[in-house]
């Protein structure tokens, strides 16, 4: 009996503890694993592109980022961002509202199909607009007789970035949108809302942090994407580099400071987005929570 | 305003859904449409509301074809199990909603449409709670502001899907007696969807029992509960008793002894007899009744439940008896016949 008593004492459960806790040992070892690679791996190349970017001092940083190469292609960026992140929030809404809130067939297929761009590398998707509207395409002789220029120029960025950043907006969408089913919809429509009214007054605002959430990923995405843009830029020079072929050519020039100075914008834009995704996260956690896959 | 269904047919892809069920509600009627899941009561529902389109038939409201009808021409007030309410919007929002999306031609201006939701959140007991959210409101509130969001519209007709199904006992109980109180008020024909018996015996003028996409009875509650048409009735209103039994003689024969009830009328041969377990009298000498041993007994509430093993083949019956009687007959042995019963044939 008083053996009983003893074992039921409360200290002795701290003893067994939680199921899912590990010894001691076991914990610190995998936490010291993770504190590892963390900093080899992100911390130590992030602070290293600012170290070299500011190596010089602080002159020699702005007056790399004045240039009026760099200032171009920072302006291309932002351009080409401009255009294709909107593309997208179109295409992103149109496809998410078809896939999630109805039945058709090929709705299988479409949505496999929205995941190409994630399963096929950056270079291919370049090089396919290469094929299609290059010199020896079948669409070229039509292209040159209208005076139409697609590679080599702005529509190519276009192109290639919104072809590699389509799925962000989809993606964070279809989850969300099918978990939220149709009845706000029809009820919406019971009560005499047309269909523009319910898109706008209902299903726009359930899903807008999701939405915004899209746009965020899609965005970093289109202002970093440096493999399929490399392929059809042609890398004018102050014409057609966007940033991170800026950075590239820069260093290949054994331009260090300027490449990094290049390289620490995309880096600030790389941190603003991940306080913000997680500012997102923290205040709309219940509503994106249906889609956090990334 | 009355409202009907003419021969109406729904398939879902191949599958029926409905087979050719006609109905006809009365204006100002609250109508039950009562069923187990897969009867297809929800479907009827929201074809009259317009949600879906019938594969076949019609549907009139009032002298009105509304068949090829969109949702929002039909005018209806439809209340969904989850409530659906905008859970960005405030809850006078939400009742203010079918007034501000009308057309500027139809729509009252802003403060007629802040005193008419006011109003109705006055009707469901829901005033000072205006600037609340969704989800800061309990199931039961929910429920509240999706019925005055429904009535803000001034809908013809009333549609309730499963209204009370998502919340819990009491809860349900208090609203059943609240939407009785509202509609006997506002007088708006009214249908709702159920799984629930008691709630449909309680809530309804008429019930609508449906069973495998067909209508299976319509009536009052005391016509469907005293007199069921069918025994998917039977069984599925109320408790009930099934013995196979044979006609023979113009007397009901269990196995090999008759149990003294008559049967002038009916065709000789097998069929099923059905009874409710408060529908029946003890005997003591069984000269023509049913006899069984105890094989179980309980307490419930005001009554004692016996079951009883009938006949050769064992069939379990189930019989209710005031307490006090129950004491009185403790006997593993028992003897009874109903006073109330229905002949069904298989």
């Amino acid at each position: 009996m008083a053996h009983d008593t003893q074992a039921l004492a409360p200290g002795n459960y701290a003893r067994v503890g939680k199921a899912t806790t590990e010894r001691p040992l076991a914990r610190w070892t995998l936490i010291g694993i993770s504190l590892v690679f963390l900093l080899l791996i992100l911390l130590l190349p992030l602070a290293a592109v600012f170290f070299e970017a500011l190596r010089k001092g602080p002159e020699a940083f702005l007056e790399a980022l004045a240039d009026p190469e760099t200032f171009s292609a920072i302006r291309l960026t932002l351009i080409v961002a401009g255009i294709s992140v909107p593309l997208n929030l179109v295409f992103g809404i149109a496809a998410a509202w078809a896939i999630a809130k109805f039945e058709f067939k090929g709705k299988a297929f479409l949505t496999t199909l929205i995941d190409l761009p994630f399963s096929v590398s950056p270079v291919i998707s370049g090089l396919v607009f290469v094929l299609l509207f290059g010199s020896h395409s079948i669409l070229a002789p039509y292209l040159q007789s209208y005076g139409i220029k697609i590679l080599f120029a702005v529509p190519a960025l276009v192109l290639a970035t919104v072809f590699v950043t389509f799925p962000f907006i989809a993606r964070e969408l279809i989850p969300l949108m099918q978990e939220q089913g149709t009845s706000d919809e029809e009820a919406a429509l019971s009560l005499g809302a047309s269909g523009w009214q319910t898109f706008w007054y209902v299903t726009l605002p359930n899903i807008k942090w999701g939405l915004l959430y899209g746009v965020l990923l899609c965005n970093a995405r289109a202002m970093g994407e440096f493999g399929a843009v490399s392929v059809v830029s042609g890398h004018i020079r102050g014409v057609t580099n966007t940033m991170p072929l800026q950075v590239e050519i820069l260093y290949n020039e054994y331009n260090f400071v300027a490449a990094f100075a290049v390289a620490t914008l995309l880096a600030l834009l790389a941190l603003v987005t991940l306080v913000l995704k997680t500012l997102l996260e923290l205040r709309y956690s219940a509503e994106i929570s249906a889609s956090r896959r990334h | 305003m009355e409202v009907r269904v003419e021969n109406i047919r729904k398939e879902f892809e191949r599958f029926p859904a409905l087979h050719d069920v006609s109905l006809s509600i009365r204006s100002g009627e609250l109508i039950a449409l009562l069923g187990p899941s897969g009867s297809g009561k929800t479907t009827l529902l929201r074809l009259i509301a317009g949600l879906e389109a019938p594969t076949q038939g019609k549907i009139f409201f009032g002298d009105d074809d509304a068949s090829y009808k969109s949702v929002q021409e039909r005018n209806i007030g439809f209340v969904f199990q989850h409530y659906a309410l905008f859970r960005h919007m405030t809850v006078l929002d939400n009742v203010a909603f079918g007034l501000k999306v009308r057309p500027s031609s139809r729509r009252p201006t802003k403060a007629e449409i802040r005193e008419r939701a006011s109003k109705l959140l006055d009707l469901v007991q829901l005033s000072g709670l205006e600037k609340r959210y969704p989800t800061q409101l309990s199931g039961g509130q929910r429920q509240r502001v999706a019925l005055a969001r429904a009535m803000a519209v001034e809908p013809n007709v009333l549609l309730l899907d499963e209204p009370f199904g998502a919340l819990d006992a009491q809860v349900r109980k208090d609203l059943r007696k609240w939407l009785r109180e509202i509609h006997d008020q506002t007088g708006h024909t009214t249908v709702f969807v159920t799984h629930d018996q008691e709630e449909a015996l309680e809530l309804a003028d008429r019930i609508v029992v449906m069973s495998q996409g067909r209508i299976e009875q319509v009536g009052t509650p005391d016509e469907i509960y005293d007199t069921p048409v069918s025994p998917f009735v039977f069984r599925f209103i109320g408790q009930s008793n099934c013995l196979k039994v044979r006609v023979a003689n113009g007397e009901i024969w269990l196995d090999d002894r008759p149990i003294g009830l008559p049967a002038k009328d009916e065709a000789e041969g097998e069929a099923l007899l059905y009874f409710r377990p408060h529908d029946i009298e003890i005997r003591d000498g069984c000269g023509g009744c049913i006899a069984g041993v105890v094989a179980a007994s309980r307490r419930v509430a005001g009554t004692r439940h016996l079951e009883l093993e009938i006949g050769n083949g064992h069939a379990l019956m189930e019989i209710e008896l005031p307490p006090e009687r129950a004491a009185a007959v403790d006997r593993s042995r028992l003897a009874f016949r109903p006073t109330k019963w229905k002949l069904f044939r298989e």
